[in-house]
């Protein structure tokens, strides 16, 4: 029913949050995307995660890049300045956006295409510099608005819905983002809204490269017997080391440490990460520990879900660059223009 | 042998050297001085590909005239690179001079005989007075600057105080310097024939002019226009803008309370991601710029598109230079015009500035950031390499302090609440530029989604037909009112009426004028037209209208600036005829006078040819 408008009317009993906003406040036009897709579950998490922690819906940027992921940004939080940019590029632009005003949330939204093949290198870049961003991969392993062409997250041995095997590695997003630097990073799957959401919510209070990846079945290319992404295939393998619950408002609090259960991480921004830890062995603070796992269960053939890595204190790109706390879109002729005097100086300088 | 060519404040003198041998700070000083001396100098640094070993030039010419193109032909040449020695010799006008190393004897087959040779045991020298092999090298620069200083009269206390300028609060690294300078020239006044007929002579023409590459300018340009976000990706001949920029910027853009930065600058991975950041910022509200060349132009012409359409304030510098690789790439050429005039896909124009020199430099590199923010568009700063990494001579740079930077179209939250019709692209005023929002400014209004075509008035979805052409006509007229908003041209009549006309535009400019004196003295009359801007102003379609032939001089091979008035005045091709330079070296006054001279006898224009001859 893509072709009905949402109606605006709200029931007088939804609950609102501290903002006074509902979460129908945070929602978008009604999706284009098939019914069933993965990428939907993701708009509806990112609604919950938003409306849970009272984000002004104005003070977030929402960008993407080009596919049927990128499109997703029109479904959730309509009073948000988006930005559908150039195919695989959205992490450039995120960037500069995040540059002219550091006081706003950034939300990259992309998917395997997206970030995985062309835009590889600008996903790679921006993680490595630190970007205060929360940045999403919906990830089905397929080229869906082109109708079903392998991505590069596509596993080597699957099978396309047309019968052809996939013979090229995969690149595992999470491994690479841990890689190049990034503070918080997360997978996820579409289907599980309560792993999923408050993963979100974490990655919005951190104050640095947060990356999620969420495998989101393709219902139209890629959710066949022999892929590896299907809503079966997903639930069947998915091994999950923890679960996270935000706070936000408590004072920063020491971390409490009970080994197997539950570990608390104050974040920089004094909300509270609780984990629910499945597996007793795994320390989401320790980047190595993270990378050795994700190589282990995967060659178990299985897909670790969960918060992977957080470091509580991370520095942005702009510590690194040294900037006013003034957004730099906000400032005027007075703090920008040197004026004629220092000109004159300069001029007589050169002579 | 001819008689040695006898000039004072009127030569071109040519540095043979060897790159990475710590000649360029020397060679600067011998400009420098000179024009201490108050005689207007142009020099042009011609080098290679290469940090280290390949050969470099330094070429200067001295005019008290104030000629600042290149002028062609070498008075005097400096032979400092042996691997480049005979290609040198050849170079040298006969009558001229050449000043090289006679440490190590060289047969007389390697020289000329219509040249007065002046041979000076540098290495020697070096090596008699030093015993670091750095120092011999760097001291052999200086200290044939000193003995450059007595054959040609160059008045040494100028180089003695630009040497301290240099290394002020340096004490050791100055007083060695003045040394070998007194060594050199105490050298050459008792062991040489001293002065040559090339000669200096102080006098008054430099003024209050200042001598700075265009590139700084280009960067200083972006500090006053208000630009806070440069994101770039080193490319030679543009790299130097954004380091002229980090430059600026430590010096003037600090808060003084914290000693944090009031502006952001990122070396990006390439330049589809310089040009992304800088979209991405212009979007967001921030002023916003990229330098790059021709090559880097290529790459980001998909986001180009991208901002045209989504109507993103951003300004690209371009610093022109040869074709793709490397090579000629470090030389000079005007041959990206087509490719920034009309870049990307689908049907977009955007507007171009032309700057003569770093003055223009700085002055269009401000307003390149008000236009931007006006037309909500691409602006592209069109300098090349001859005006960017050479110091030139040019008006001092003015601004005014009331003046207010244009942020354009910008609506408030005040206006939101106050219920104004916000819709992203809609024409409220007819002049095809629509209000925008930045992100962050209302609760409840003023957001919108950025899309490339496919959108209404009001931002919203449409893959109409209908809606597409509404909205691409709009675009049509935005660029109407850029035809009223960029920088005029410049008209220049010959003393008489004439039916012939000249459009040049950007490095040109020097020789240009030097070849409109050279004509007028041959009786040629040639009115003359500086394009400063595309789009073209009235005045240009005015000016071909007015005269039976234009030539069009522009330096590329293929008539960039020519195919693009014929498309976009709806001039008749046969009146335009071109003059193209394009072998790197930037054009001369010389060729110009040449080629015009012969295409005006050709319009049998019979008693001209005699003149000219």
């Amino acid at each position: 029913m893509t072709y009905l408008a949402k109606p605006k009317l709200h029931h007088p009993s939804l609950p609102v949050n501290r903002l006074g906003y509902t979460r129908r406040d945070y929602e978008g036009t009604v999706s284009t995307l098939c019914a069933g897709c993965g990428h939907d579950s993701i708009s509806a998490a990112i609604v919950q995660a938003c409306f849970e922690l009272d984000v002004a819906p104005h003070r977030l940027a929402k960008l993407s890049g080009i596919g049927c992921s990128s499109k997703t940004p029109t479904y959730f939080l309509g009073n948000s300045h988006g930005f559908n940019s150039v195919h695989g590029r959205m992490p450039s632009v995120l960037t500069g956006a995040n540059l002219a005003n550091r006081d706003l949330i950034y939300l990259g939204v992309s998917g395997d295409g997206d970030s995985a093949s062309i835009g590889f290198g600008q996903f790679a870049h921006s993680v490595r510099r630190g970007v205060d961003m929360v940045y999403i991969v919906e990830n089905n392993g397929v080229y869906g608005l082109t109708k079903g062409q392998f991505s590069a997250t596509a596993d080597r041995g699957s099978k396309s819905k047309r019968g052809v095997t996939n013979m090229d590695a995969a690149i595992d997003m999470v491994s690479i983002a841990l890689q190049m630097g990034a503070t918080y990073v997360a997978r996820s799957f579409s289907g599980d809204k309560a792993q999923l959401a408050p993963l979100i919510k974490g990655a919005i209070r951190h104050r640095g490269a947060a990356f999620i990846d969420v495998i989101s079945p393709c219902v139209a290319f890629n959710n066949h017997p022999g892929s590896t992404k299907s809503y079966d295939y997903v639930r069947e393998h998915n091994e999950a080391v923890n679960f996270l619950d935000v706070m936000i408002g408590r004072g920063p609090i020491t971390t409490e440490y009970a080994p197997g259960e539950l570990r608390e991480v104050v974040q920089h921004d004094g909300s509270v990460l609780r984990l629910r830890k499945l597996r007793e062995d795994y320390d989401p603070g320790n980047r190595i520990i993270a990378m050795n796992m994700l190589q282990e269960r995967a060659a178990k053939g299985e897909i670790v879900t969960g918060l992977l890595y957080v470091d509580p204190q991370p520095v942005d790109l702009h510590a690194h660059l040294n900037t006013v706390e003034t957004p730099l879109n906000q400032l005027g002729e007075r703090e920008l223009i040197p004026g004629r005097e220092i000109l004159e100086h300069l001029n007589s300088s050169l002579r | 042998m001819p008689q040695p060519i006898q000039r004072i404040n009127d030569f071109v003198i040519k540095f043979a050297n060897v790159n990475g041998s710590g000649s360029a700070s020397a060679n600067t000083l011998f400009a420098k001085a000179i024009l201490r001396m108050g005689v207007p100098v142009s020099p042009r640094n011609i080098f290679p590909s290469n940090i280290q070993g390949l050969p470099t030039w330094y070429e200067v010419r001295v005019s008290e005239q104030g000629y600042l193109g290149r002028r062609g032909g070498i008075d005097m040449m400096v032979a400092m690179n042996p691997q480049t020695w005979d290609q040198d010799l050849k170079e040298i006008d006969p009558g001229g001079y050449l000043f090289y190393d006679s440490a190590k004897s060289l047969p007389r087959s390697r020289f000329r005989d219509d040249i007065t040779v002046i041979g000076m045991p540098l290495t020697e020298i070096c090596n008699d007075s030093y015993t670091d092999s750095r120092q011999r090298q760097l001291f052999k620069n200086i200290i044939c600057l000193g003995a450059l200083s007595a054959l040609l009269e160059v008045d040494p206390n100028e180089i003695a105080q630009l040497i301290g300028e240099q290394y002020k609060g340096k004490e050791t690294l100055l007083k060695p310097n003045v040394h070998a300078l007194q060594m050199g020239r105490d050298y050459a006044l008792a062991q040489l024939k001293c002065p040559i007929g090339l000669r200096v002579q102080r006098a008054d023409r430099v003024g209050e002019r200042i001598f700075i590459e265009g590139n700084s300018a280009v960067a200083l340009g972006a500090v006053y226009g208000g630009a806070t976000v440069c994101a770039w990706y080193p490319l030679t001949p543009s790299s130097s803008v954004a380091e002229a920029f980090t430059r600026h910027c430590k010096r003037l853009r600090t808060e003084p309370e914290t000693g944090r930065n009031r502006y952001a600058i990122v070396q990006a991975e390439d330049e589809l991601a310089s040009i992304g950041i800088v979209i991405g910022a212009g979007w967001n509200g921030a002023r916003a710029f990229t330098a790059t060349s021709g090559p880097g132009i290529s790459l980001m012409t998909e986001f180009i598109g991208l901002a045209y359409f989504a109507e993103v304030p951003a300004v690209i510098v371009n610093v022109q230079r040869g074709g793709p690789s490397t090579g000629m790439p470090t030389r000079t050429q005007q041959s990206d015009l087509l490719s920034c005039a009309y870049a990307s896909h689908g049907d977009t124009k955007h507007p171009l500035l032309f700057p003569e020199d770093p003055r223009e430099c700085f002055d269009m590199s401000a307003l390149a950031f008000d236009l931007a923010d006006r037309l909500q568009t691409p602006v592209f700063l069109m300098t090349d390499l001859d005006i960017g990494m050479n110091e030139r001579l040019c008006d001092p740079f003015v601004w005014d302090d009331c003046r207010r930077m244009d942020r354009g179209k910008v609506m408030t939250r005040e206006m939101l609440d106050a219920g104004a019709d916000f819709g992203r692209y809609l024409d409220v005023d007819g002049d095809g530029i629509p209000f925008r929002t930045y992100p962050g400014t209302h609760p409840t209004r003023g957001a919108y989604f950025t899309r490339g075509t496919t959108k209404d008035r009001y931002a919203r979805y449409s893959e109409e037909g209908p809606v597409y052409v509404d909205n691409m006509q709009r675009l049509l007229r935005k660029f109407e009112t850029a035809r009223g908003l960029v920088p005029k041209p410049v008209l220049r009549k010959a003393a008489q009426a004439t039916r012939h006309g000249v459009i040049y535009f950007g490095s040109t400019s020097p020789a240009m004028s030097e070849a409109l004196e050279l004509l007028e003295t041959q009786g040629l009359h040639v009115d003359a037209l500086r394009v400063r801007a595309f789009p073209f102003c009235d005045e240009v379609s005015e000016f071909i209208a007015a005269h039976d032939q234009v030539f069009v001089v522009e330096q590329n091979r293929d008539a960039q600036m020519r195919m693009m008035l014929v498309n976009e005045c709806a001039a008749d091709p046969a009146r335009l005829s071109p003059v193209l330079h394009y072998d790197g070296t930037p054009v001369t006054a010389r060729f110009i006078v040449r080629e015009i001279s012969a295409n005006l006898g050709m319009f049998n224009i019979a008693p001209l040819r005699k003149l000219v001859s």
